[in-house]
C-alpha cells in the first residue's frame, strides 16, 4: 500500500472509531427520555429572604440541616462540598457586624448556566438553578463563573448518599433549593426549617411571584439587597440588614 | 537513505516522547480513579497546573502558525519553506493541549457529551468548535502545500487559517474575559492580550523545535534567516510586555481592583509567590533577559536565540501560573468594604500546592505534542528543505 493510501485508510478508521460509540450513546439517551413528564411551573419564582438581623452569630443550624438533608460532609474541608455556609462580616469603616448564610442565589441570569459547555447547568422554569449530573463533564467552568462561590466540585468517591439527592465524583454541584422536597409538595427547605426550629426565623422560603406569600409580602415591606447587585443577575435570594 | 545511526536516533526520540506521554496518561488514570483529591486543587482553586500547561499549548499552537501565515499569506520567501513545519507544530500543540484539558475533566469519559451537547452561549462550547475547526483548516492547508495540484490553493487556505487562529485565540482569552464575577479576569483586554502572547510563545516554540530538528539533521540555519526570526521574536516579546502592562494599568484605574493588583504585583496579603513569579519569572527571566539576548549585537547567534526562546517559554509558564492560579487564589469580593470569614475560604487567600500527577499530566501533553512532531517530520516532508541549499548563499 502506498503511503498516501495508508494515511487515508488510517484517518477513516480513526474517525469511524471515534464517532461510532457516540452515535450509539445518543440513541440510548433518546430512548431513555420519559414521555410526558411534568415540567416545573413557569408561574412560580422560588426564592429566599435572609433576614440578617435575626441570624445569630455562631449558629450553624442551617448548615447542619443542609448537610444532613443532602448527605454532605458534616465536617467540611477545602475539598468537600459546601452548599450553604455561614459568613461573618464586619464593615471596615464602621465596625458593624453581621452574620448570614450564603448559598446558590438562584439567579434569573445565572452565569453558571451561560458558561456550561454541555448545558448541564440549567435553570428550571420555576427559577431553581440545578446541575444535571448526567451531563456534567466536570470542567469546573461554572465554579469559575459563579460570583458567589456557590458551586462545589466533588473531589472524591462518595458514600452514604441520600436516595433523593444523587451526587457523584467528578461533577459539580450546589444548593438545589431542596428541589426534591418542592417537587414532592414540600413547602420549605431544610435550612429554612432548621432556622425556624432554632427560633430565629431568619430564612424565609417561598414563591416571589405570589403576592400573597410571606416572602413576597416581606420583600415588599422591608428593604432588601441582592449580593453583587452590580452584576444585574437578578438573584432569587435577597438579604435584609446587610 | 537514512543511516542506521539516524534510524536509532529517531526511535530514541519517539520512545522518549512516548514514555512521557504514557506517564501523563497514567497520571490521568490515577486522578480519574481517585478523584481530584489527589491533586492540589480544591473548591477555591479549581483549575490547577494542568490548565497552565494546556492553555500554554493551545495559545502557542495558534501563535506557531504565524510562521506559515507570514510565508504564504504575506509572501515572505524566508518563511514559506517553514510553513509545513509550522502547520504540523500547530496541530501537535493543539492536540497536546486538548489532551491535557480533556483528561483533567472530572468526568473525562464523558467527552462524548461535550461533543454532542452544545450550549452555544458557553465560551467553552465555542472553543470546542474553534479547536476542531482549526485542526480541519490546518490539515487542508498542509494538504494544499504538499499536493502539487493544489499548490495554488495554499494562499487562500493560509488566509483562512490566519483568520481562524485570530478567532481561536480571542476565544481562549474570552474563557477568562467573560468571568465577570472575578477580579482577576473580567477584562475585555484579555482577548487581544492572548493574541499578542500567542505570537511570542508560538514563535519561541517554533524556534526551539526548528533548532532541535536542524541539530538532528546536523544542519545549520542561515545566519540571515536566523537573525530575522530572532528580531521578530524580540518585537513580539516587546508587544506582550506592553499589553500585560496595559492590562494591569487598567486594573489599577478601578479603585476596587487595587487590592488584587497589590496581591499579584506587590505580594501583599500572602501573594508573595505570585509577585515573585510575575517579576522574576515573567518580566525578568521570561522577557527582559530574552530581549537582551535577542537584540545584543554580540550575542544574537543561534545558540543565544535558542536560550532566549527557552526563557520565553519558561516565562510563559510563570505568567500563566500567576494568571490562572493567582487569579483564583485571591478571594472573591462578595461583600465590598467588609472583612469576611467563613468555613469556605471567604475573604481568605486560597492555598494551592500542585501534586506530581498534575505535573505528569501536563508534561504528558507536551510529550504527546513532541511525539506527534517527531513522527510527522519523519513520515512527511515537514523540514524546511531549501535552507540547506540556501544557507550557503546568505
Amino acid at each position: 500500500m502506498s503511503r498516501r493510501g495508508f494515511l487515508g485508510v488510517a484517518a477513516a478508521a480513526i474517525g469511524g472509531a471515534m464517532l461510532a460509540p457516540g452515535i450509539q450513546l445518543i440513541e440510548i439517551a433518546r430512548a431513555a427520555t420519559p414521555a410526558g413528564a411534568a415540567g416545573a411551573n413557569p408561574q412560580v419564582r422560588w426564592g429566599m429572604l435572609i433576614d440578617t438581623t435575626k441570624c445569630a452569630t455562631g449558629c450553624t443550624d442551617c448548615v447542619t440541616a443542609c448537610n444532613t438533608e443532602n448527605g454532605l460532609d458534616p465536617k467540611p474541608s477545602p475539598t468537600s462540598a459546601q452548599w450553604i455556609r455561614k459568613i461573618e462580616i464586619k464593615e471596615i469603616k464602621t465596625g458593624r457586624q453581621a452574620s448570614a448564610p450564603v448559598m446558590c442565589q438562584h439567579c434569573a441570569e445565572p452565569p453558571c448556566v451561560d458558561v456550561c459547555p454541555t448545558g448541564a447547568s440549567f435553570k428550571r422554569a420555576d427559577g431553581i438553578v440545578l446541575v444535571d449530573r448526567h451531563a456534567c463533564i466536570g470542567c469546573r467552568y461554572c465554579v469559575m463563573a459563579c460570583p458567589y462561590k456557590a458551586r462545589s466540585f466533588v473531589h472524591e468517591e462518595l458514600s452514604e448518599q441520600k436516595p433523593d439527592v444523587p451526587r457523584g465524583k467528578g461533577c459539580v454541584e450546589g444548593c438545589t433549593l431542596c428541589v426534591h422536597r418542592i417537587d414532592q409538595g414540600g413547602k420549605t427547605t431544610a435550612c429554612a426549617e432548621a432556622c425556624r426550629q432554632a427560633g430565629h426565623g431568619a430564612i424565609v422560603f417561598g414563591d416571589l411571584n405570589d403576592p400573597q406569600s410571606e416572602i413576597a409580602r416581606r420583600v415588599r415591606e422591608i428593604q432588601t439587597t441582592q449580593l453583587r447587585a452590580d452584576l444585574k443577575l437578578d438573584p432569587g435570594v435577597r438579604y435584609h440588614g446587610l | 537513505m537514512r543511516s542506521p545511526q539516524d534510524i536509532r536516533k529517531f526511535w530514541l526520540m519517539a520512545a522518549l516522547g512516548g514514555a512521557v506521554t504514557a506517564m501523563g496518561l497514567a497520571a490521568a488514570h490515577f486522578v480519574e480513579l481517585h478523584g481530584h483529591i489527589v491533586t492540589g486543587m480544591n473548591n477555591q482553586v479549581v483549575w490547577g497546573l494542568p490548565h497552565v500547561f494546556a492553555i500554554f499549548m493551545v495559545v502557542a499552537a495558534s501563535g506557531v502558525l504565524n510562521v506559515a501565515s507570514i510565508g504564504s499569506v504575506f509572501g515572505q520567501p524566508v518563511y514559506k519553506p517553514r510553513a509545513p513545519l509550522s502547520g504540523l507544530l500547530c496541530l501537535a500543540l493543539l492536540m497536546g493541549g486538548l489532551m491535557v484539558l480533556m483528561l483533567d475533566l472530572g468526568r473525562p469519559e464523558r467527552v462524548i457529551v461535550a461533543a454532542t451537547h452544545y450550549n452555544f452561549k458557553s465560551v467553552f462550547a465555542w472553543n470546542v468548535i474553534l479547536y476542531s475547526g482549526m485542526s480541519g483548516i490546518v490539515i487542508v492547508y498542509l494538504f494544499t502545500m504538499f499536493e502539487r495540484r493544489f499548490n495554488a490553493w495554499s494562499k487562500p487556505a493560509g488566509l483562512a487559517a490566519l483568520v481562524w487562529r485570530f478567532v481561536l485565540t480571542t476565544g481562549t482569552g474570552s474563557i477568562f474575559a467573560f468571568l465577570v464575577g472575578r477580579q482577576a479576569y473580567a477584562s475585555a483586554l484579555l482577548a487581544p492580550l492572548f493574541i499578542v502572547l500567542s505570537f511570542g510563545w508560538g514563535l519561541a516554540a517554533f524556534l526551539i523545535v526548528q533548532h532541535t530538528m536542524y541539530a538532528w539533521e546536523q544542519q545549520h540555519l542561515g545566519a540571515a534567516v536566523q537573525r530575522r526570526m530572532a528580531r521578530l521574536l524580540g518585537v513580539f516579546i516587546f508587544a506582550s510586555l506592553y499589553l500585560v502592562a496595559v492590562y494591569h494599568l487598567t486594573n489599577l484605574y478601578y479603585a476596587r481592583q487595587g487590592a488584587f493588583e497589590a496581591f499579584i504585583l506587590l505580594g501583599r496579603e500572602g501573594g508573595g509567590l505570585y509577585a515573585l513569579l510575575f517579576w522574576g519569572g515573567y518580566v525578568l527571566l521570561g522577557s527582559v533577559l530574552p530581549l537582551v539576548l535577542l537584540f545584543h549585537p554580540r550575542l544574537g547567534g543561534e545558540r543565544w536565540t535558542l536560550v532566549a526562546a527557552l526563557l520565553i517559554v519558561a516565562g510563559a509558564f510563570a505568567w500563566l501560573y500567576v494568571f490562572i492560579i493567582g487569579g483564583q487564589a485571591y478571594p472573591l469580593e462578595i461583600f465590598p468594604g467588609h472583612v469576611v470569614s467563613s468555613s469556605f475560604g471567604d475573604g481568605a487567600v486560597a492555598t494551592y500546592q500542585p501534586t506530581l500527577p498534575e505535573l505528569l499530566l501536563g508534561m504528558g501533553g507536551l510529550g504527546a505534542a513532541f511525539l506527534m512532531t517527531v513522527i510527522g517530520v519523519r513520515v512527511l516532508d515537514f523540514m524546511p528543505q531549501d535552507d540547506f541549499v540556501a544557507a550557503g548563499k546568505v
